[in-house]
């Protein structure tokens, strides 16, 4: 299916939870209300049309005023690629996991908490995957300062 | 695959320095006995911030740190990178340079299927052929080592060309080793691969599922273990992979059930044929050019976002770059194949022994380079 | 033994030493004698192994030391291994960690009591011979169990426990298949299997009826569990439990559990050698013999390190197995196979 096709199957079936689309970039994207990610991501898995089963990248980019979650979504079975973003305000990014839909999501919500401090309400196991366990602060942030002290010790 | 323990469960730690965990993997066990009731992975002992560093050097200056996250597969990272900047730019390259990447990534991807090879055949116990396997990729990383003078980690790709042309002669020498090293590979077969005891070992292990497999994102030779026929050099085609003749391997059950340990490994011993088959062909298309005309004298690329996939040894390597105009990333961001695998590693390891674990780990084939970054 | 006696008797002072002592010196200085044999044998071997290894593999090996293919080089390495720190773990049981290494080498060391070297050269020629090797080597488990025990190390721990499981259970068809050759001499002195072999190649055991040829091999497979060896190295599995129930050791008491296994090796070669390839009598029947023909010990040392080259061949080609798969080829292949064996050869010399 080509992405204009894709995004005006999301607009009938959501409506106003798509909020804005691009389609003319080269990885065309919409961009979905933080609180129907979750549905979305279970219409588009479910849908014969659709089949999106393969969660290729789940990751965070830091804008200056928001935080975006990106879903990249690719179909095995129909061979088509189409990219979902969530905006989060950036004092308190919350939203909620996928990883009911695609198991690929447990690992890759973890590695997104860790680096943006993006809290996946429902997830089992939220814990940092890369940097130690009692780290202080999200690296990843594009305001993120080296700590000068680690346990009362000079770094 | 739920286990029921009875009696005490102790917790082991298979630490980080381990001979036979690949890397510096942590992986807490729960054993009862000699079975594993539960295999919990700790990774990040080797994250060098690669992300963070992509967002203060330049573009070409990242090319080097992404050498460094596999690296046993140097030039299939690089050409990852390189192709989503130029496409990201909108930057044809050349017949040449099409070819020689494609010979680079293919002898790339060959000598690291000798190391998973090797390794693997270590971990199970066999050494002899871990000692075979190294001494065929001296001679492909002598080939490196000749264009571009460093044996591991390259920085030849570069955005929009090569570092450097083909030494004069190279492709005669590179057929040469390809006619002595494709019977060898039969030899290899004969001493381990279809070693009885070896697939005592693991012909029956580490079961995953094909659904179970996609539903995890798993790519590369261990989703085609499992069955299910997905190439992106075949169904994503880049740099003209669409001419080539070759084909994708799949396990085909053999000796267990498809999806198990030993079909994930042969199906790596199958590719690195079908890669000697590719490189033979990108060697009769190289056409004569200049392999530096289509760098640009600086890298800026425009407002914008692209996603790349590669097929790299281990999986699909994907780079997702956002830009914001200036001559340096705004944000890149890996989809590793190796950190994906890992996700689906504990589901595998319920309820087989420690012995298993091992199999598991080494027919995964991770680096950890690549899930930690 | 009797060379001993007669050479010391020579010594001026013998007779006026008290009787005990009298008695107990030749045995000693026997024991001195296997222990300078041992310690030029291991030498040897680990040699070999390292230049037999490194050949299947494409390789030299080592060629510096000394000149001539590194023979010098394990003579180097002992002074290494001895001149080394000598780390005890805290946490560890100091008594049973220090003693763990000398037991597993007395078990190995002790059974040389009873290998004929020679037509006269047998420490002791005792008439329950086989018997006894079989006993005594079991005493190494002892001191593997010690050792997984007393490193205080969960990984050492397993080791130990793999390695007592599996010597323990192959004991029982090694002991079954030395059952086969022992009914068809009926004596348990090794010396009398021995000679019961004279004649040339044709009547030594393995060759005499179907039975003992396969009994050899079951015997031989087992030895490799006995010892340790891939494909039975679950123990010391490198890969999996670095290096299992000797990982906390270093220096001389790593080299003492090193000698011990390349020791161990050498008695079940030799073992093998004694009851199913003729023991010191030679290829040829004696009369075809000429005077210049080396003399027994040439010949069951040549015999045992051949035996000894097919076990590293074996080690450095095939794989590991895992714990369970080799408990199943133990317990439900190699009894039953043993077990029929035994009956065969009894209906044989029955009828």
């Amino acid at each position: 299916m080509k992405p204009e096709e894709i995004a005006v199957l999301l607009r009938e079936q959501f409506g106003e939870k798509v909020l804005e689309s691009k389609l003319d970039s080269l990885n065309p994207w919409s961009v979905v209300e933080p609180h129907a990610i979750l549905e979305v991501c279970q219409f588009l898995k479910a849908d014969n049309r659709l089949l999106f089963d393969h969660l290729e990248l789940l990751g965070g980019v830091d804008f200056k005023d928001r935080i975006e979650v990106v879903y990249i979504l690719y179909s095995m079975a129909l061979r088509h690629r189409y990219t979902l973003k969530c905006r989060l305000a950036r004092e308190n990014p919350v939203v909620q996991t996928v990883e009911s839909v695609w198991r690929a999501a447990d690992w890759h919500e973890r590695e997104t908490y860790d680096m943006f401090g993006v809290v996946f309400r429902g997830h089992g196991d939220l814990r940092r995957i890369l940097c130690p366990d009692d780290w202080e602060g999200y690296p990843l942030r594009k305001d993120y300062r080296f700590p000068e002290h680690y346990k009362d010790m000079p770094v | 695959m739920e286990f029921k323990y009875d009696g005490e469960v102790m917790t082991l730690n298979m630490g980080p320095q381990h001979p036979s965990t690949h890397g510096v993997l942590r992986l807490e066990l729960k054993t009862d006995g000699e079975m594993v009731a539960d295999a919990i992975p700790h990774i990040g002992y080797l994250h060098r911030c690669f992300e963070k560093h992509a967002e203060n050097v330049e573009y070409p200056g990242v090319i080097p740190f992404t050498d460094r996250m596999d690296y046993l597969a140097s030039m299939n990272n690089e050409l990852g990178y390189c192709l989503a900047v130029e496409k990201l730019m909108s930057i044809q390259v050349n017949n040449r340079v099409r070819c020689i990447r494609i010979i680079m990534a293919e002898l790339n991807r060959i000598a690291s299927h000798l190391v998973a090879a090797g390794t693997y055949g270590n971990d199970i116990g066999s050494v002899t052929p871990f000692l075979h396997c190294f001494r065929d990729r001296e001679k492909i990383l002598d080939f490196f080592e000749e264009t571009c003078g460093a044996r591991l980690l390259y920085n030849y790709n570069w955005i929009g060309g090569l570092m450097y042309d083909l030494p004069v002669g190279l492709e005669d020498r590179i057929i040469d080793f390809l006619n002595y090293f494709e019977p060898l590979v039969d030899d290899l077969n004969h001493l381990f691969s279809y070693n009885h005891i070896f697939v005592k070992r693991t012909a029956n292990v580490g079961i995953l599922p094909a659904d179970v497999a996609i539903d995890y994102g798993v790519t590369g030779p261990n989703l085609r273990g499992s069955g299910v026929k997905f190439d992106v050099r075949r169904d994503e085609p880049y740099l003209g992979y669409e001419e080539f003749d070759f084909d994708v391997c799949v396990g085909r059950g053999q000796f267990g059930p498809v999806g198990s340990c030993f079909e994930r490994y042969i199906v790596r011993i199958y590719e690195v044929k079908e890669s000697c088959k590719i490189v033979r062909q990108a060697i009769a298309k190289l056409t004569p050019g200049d392999v530096k005309e289509s760098i640009p004298k600086r890298v800026k690329p425009p407002v914008g976002e692209v996603y790349m996939r590669t097929e790299c040894p281990r999986g699909e390597l994907g780079y997702y770059i956002v830009s914001d105009g200036g001559i340096k990333p705004y944000r890149v961001k890996v989809k590793s194949p190796c950190f994906t695998v890992m996700g689906a590693f504990r589901e595998m390891s319920r309820g087989t022994m420690i012995a298993d674990i091992i199999s598991i780990i080494g027919s995964v084939d991770i680096v950890l380079g690549e899930v930690d970054r | 033994m009797e060379s001993i006696r007669t050479l010391l008797e020579l010594m001026p002072g013998y007779r006026d030493l008290p009787e005990f002592l009298q008695e107990t010196l030749p045995s000693f200085c026997a024991s001195l004698v296997i222990f300078a044999f041992i310690g030029i044998l291991v030498m040897f071997l680990v040699w070999m192994e390292r230049k037999v290894s490194a050949h299947m593999q494409d390789r030299l090996g080592p060629m510096y030391t000394g000149g001539w293919h590194g023979w010098a080089q394990l003579i180097a390495d002992s002074v290494k291994l001895l001149t080394k720190e000598d780390i005890v773990p805290t946490a560890a049981d100091r008594l049973l960690f220090k003693t763990a290494p000398f037991i597993v080498f007395v078990g190995a060391f002790a059974a040389f009591v009873v290998l004929p070297f020679g037509a006269s050269s047998i420490v002791s020629d005792l008439n329950i011979g086989i018997l006894y090797a079989v006993a005594i080597t079991s005493l190494s488990v002892v001191g593997i169990i010690m050792a997984g025990w007393a490193s205080n190390n969960k990984w050492a721990l397993y080791g130990g426990m793999r390695g007592a499981a599996q010597i323990i259970s192959y004991e029982i068809p090694a002991a079954m298949s030395i059952m086969v050759v022992v009914m068809q001499v009926s004596s348990l002195s090794m010396q009398d299997i021995v000679n019961a072999q004279k004649g040339g190649i044709l009547h030594w055991h393995v060759f005499r009826n179907p039975f003992s040829f396969v009994a050899f091999f079951v015997y031989f497979i087992c030895s490799l569990a006995e010892v340790n060896r891939t494909p039975f190295d679950i123990p010391e599995a490198e890969s999996e439990l670095v290096a299992g129930y000797h990982t906390e050791y270093s220096g001389m008491r790593f080299a003492f559990f090193y000698m011990s296994e390349y020791t161990n090796m050498f008695v079940v070669s030799a073992i093998a050698t004694t009851l199913f390839l003729g023991g010191w009598t030679s290829v040829f029947p004696e009369s075809l013999l000429p005077k210049w023909a080396p003399p027994g010990p040439v010949h069951f040392v040549l015999k045992a390190i051949i035996l000894i080259f097919v076990q590293m061949w074996l080690r450095w080609s095939l794989p590991r197995l895992r714990v369970d798969q080799l408990m199943y080829m133990c317990w439900k292949v190699m009894i039953p196979l043993s077990f029929a064996l035994i009956l065969g050869v009894g209906f044989l010399i029955i009828y």
